[in-house]
């Protein structure tokens, strides 16, 4: 049998070997409480400490203090968005994002409504860019944070973070980041590129799923989502993931290390998968062809089915993901694709390929020959 | 399973190897439902003879369910008189298909609306005919 294509790294990325090797030093995972003053509470204070440095010069953050630890992304874009803005309101009760945000950016944002907060979503190109203009009309002096991710997850584009910043900073509001998936994909440096606050995944980066981390500039105040304890500052409290935690830190290392020539190497594989698919007759590439992430082909597919797409390619092998409305939780068609100007029954035949570590450039022509047989098979069936 | 998102081997088959693919050409009836814009699509096409489904196709847009239950209606009103097929409904396809994941349940589950819809086609152009 042949073996199993795996490109879906959106979706979860498989442990990096050298994390794997670093957390074993962890006999069953014990690490004790950094919260006390024994030696195996010292040895885990300083394993969260190594952590958040690694993590820290990962994203060109000079205080490794300004990186707490959290559960997710999901969490860190909730005190990124909900936290800044409740503990920031008296410059204002508004926030803005981009319209293509993740759902974890989107709803805290939504939520803010019930605080009394405007909320106003800003528009993108039809390659997912966003509009700088609008950007500038929506943002004000009233606008106590702003919320435009590094880049998307389902089309790759890349955002132009630094004048998104610029824009924030001249009316002097707060910049957040979701950058789960761009983080040890292409360099990013919270100083040169104005970022006050900066989402980041462990699992992204090859650690394990259930940590994640959040990078808050020094002197930006922020408010806890959960309460409890005076853990990671009172951010975050509740006893230290020491295990998840020092695992981050690791693939965040590795991630920095790796990156210039593993970014290379999955950008040639990418554009060789672009070429052969979009080969495919009524095949488009969605995103912007250029200012994408390297690991990410995503593509549509005229009068078939995003799911039905992903199952035929599941059968002959490879695991792809769609944004299909058939596959999500709320049958609901992609906000992302919606957003770049497609029409419903354009936004149901999408299909993403995004790369990692194990993927290789001999995968090319198995991937794009599958993709034409799953194509001309659906295509057969359908009415359109 | 509350939460299940897989499909059953049943529908795996139907879904890689749709039964009774295609078009009748001068169908004596023909049943659409849904639309693109919601994501599923389907057309049957019936063949009728001494009031008795003798030949019975369909072409789907959507995902994998939805083609899975085109492909088992069409064989459970395959040989049915239109009385017996119009008692098909989407519990029963969904009970041959071993069942559908929960939200899959209304969505992608119109292909029994479809043969009803191919009959009712039938029946009235019986009636033009008869009266007309």
């Amino acid at each position: 049998m042949e073996e199993r294509i795996y490109l879906d790294h959106a979706a979860a990325v498989p442990v990096h070997p050298g994390v794997a090797r670093f957390c074993r030093q962890f006999p069953a995972g014990f690490a004790g409480n950094p919260s006390t003053i024994y030696q195996e509470g010292l040895a885990a204070q300083a394993t969260v400490a190594g952590a958040r440095e690694k993590v820290a010069a990962l994203v060109g953050a000079w205080d490794p203090a300004s990186i707490i630890f959290t559960s997710g992304a999901t969490e860190s874009n909730n005190i990124a968005v909900r936290g800044t803005a409740l503990r920031n309101q008296k410059m204002g009760k508004r926030v803005v994002t981009s319209a293509i945000e993740h759902i974890s950016v989107l709803n805290p944002a939504k939520d803010l409504q019930k605080n009394g907060f405007t909320f106003t979503q800003v528009p993108v190109d039809r390659f997912g860019v966003i509009d700088l203009d609008a950007l500038a009309a929506a943002v004000m002096p009233e606008t106590v944070v702003t919320s435009v991710h590094y880049a998307n997850n389902e089309i790759g584009t890349i955002e132009p973070i630094r004048e998104v910043a610029e824009i924030v900073h001249d009316r002097g509001g707060f910049l957040h980041v979701d950058a789960t998936d761009a983080a040890g994909r292409i360099p990013i440096d919270v100083e040169r590129d104005g970022i006050d606050l900066l989402t980041l995944s462990s699992n992204q980066l090859g650690g394990p799923d259930g940590v994640g981390a959040l990078y808050i500039r020094p002197g930006v105040r922020v408010q806890p989502v959960i309460v409890g304890g005076g853990q990671e500052r009172g951010l975050r409290p509740g006893t230290e993931n020491v295990f998840g935690i020092a695992c981050m830190g690791e693939a965040a290392r590795l991630a920095k290390e790796e990156m210039p020539e593993e970014s290379e190497r999955l950008r040639g594989i990418r554009d060789r998968l672009i070429a052969g698919i979009t080969g495919i007759e009524e095949a488009y590439l969605t995103g912007h062809p250029a200012e994408r992430l390297p690991h990410h082909a995503s593509f549509r597919f005229a009068r078939i089915e995003g799911e039905s797409i992903q199952l035929a390619m599941n059968m002959l092998g490879i695991a792809v993901a769609t944004g299909s409305a058939c596959t999500s939780r709320t049958l609901e068609a992609s906000h992302v694709l919606l957003a770049i100007g497609l029409a419903h029954d354009e936004a149901h035949g999408s299909m993403v390929a995004t790369l990692g570590r194990r993927n290789s450039l001999d995968e090319v022509s198995r991937v794009v020959s599958a993709t034409r047989e799953t194509v001309k098979r659906l295509r057969a069936i359908t009415p359109l | 399973m509350a939460d299940q998102i897989g499909y059953s081997q049943k529908v795996m088959e139907h879904f890689m190897n749709p039964h009774n693919v295609g078009v009748i050409e001068n169908p004596d009836g023909y049943g659409k439902v849904g639309n693109p814009v919601c994501g599923d699509l389907m057309e049957i096409f019936i063949r009728v003879r001494d009031d008795v489904i003798e030949d019975i196709r369909f072409r789907t847009f959507g995902c994998g369910s939805a083609i899975a239950t085109s492909s088992m209606v069409t064989d459970l009103a395959k040989g049915k008189t239109l009385e017996e097929a119009m008692k098909i409904t989407r519990d029963d396809v969904a009970t041959e298909l071993e069942g559908l994941p929960p939200r899959k349940m209304h969505c992608s589950n119109l292909a029994a609306d479809a043969l009803h819809a191919a009959i009712q086609d039938f029946r009235e152009k019986q009636k033009k005919e008869a009266t007309g």
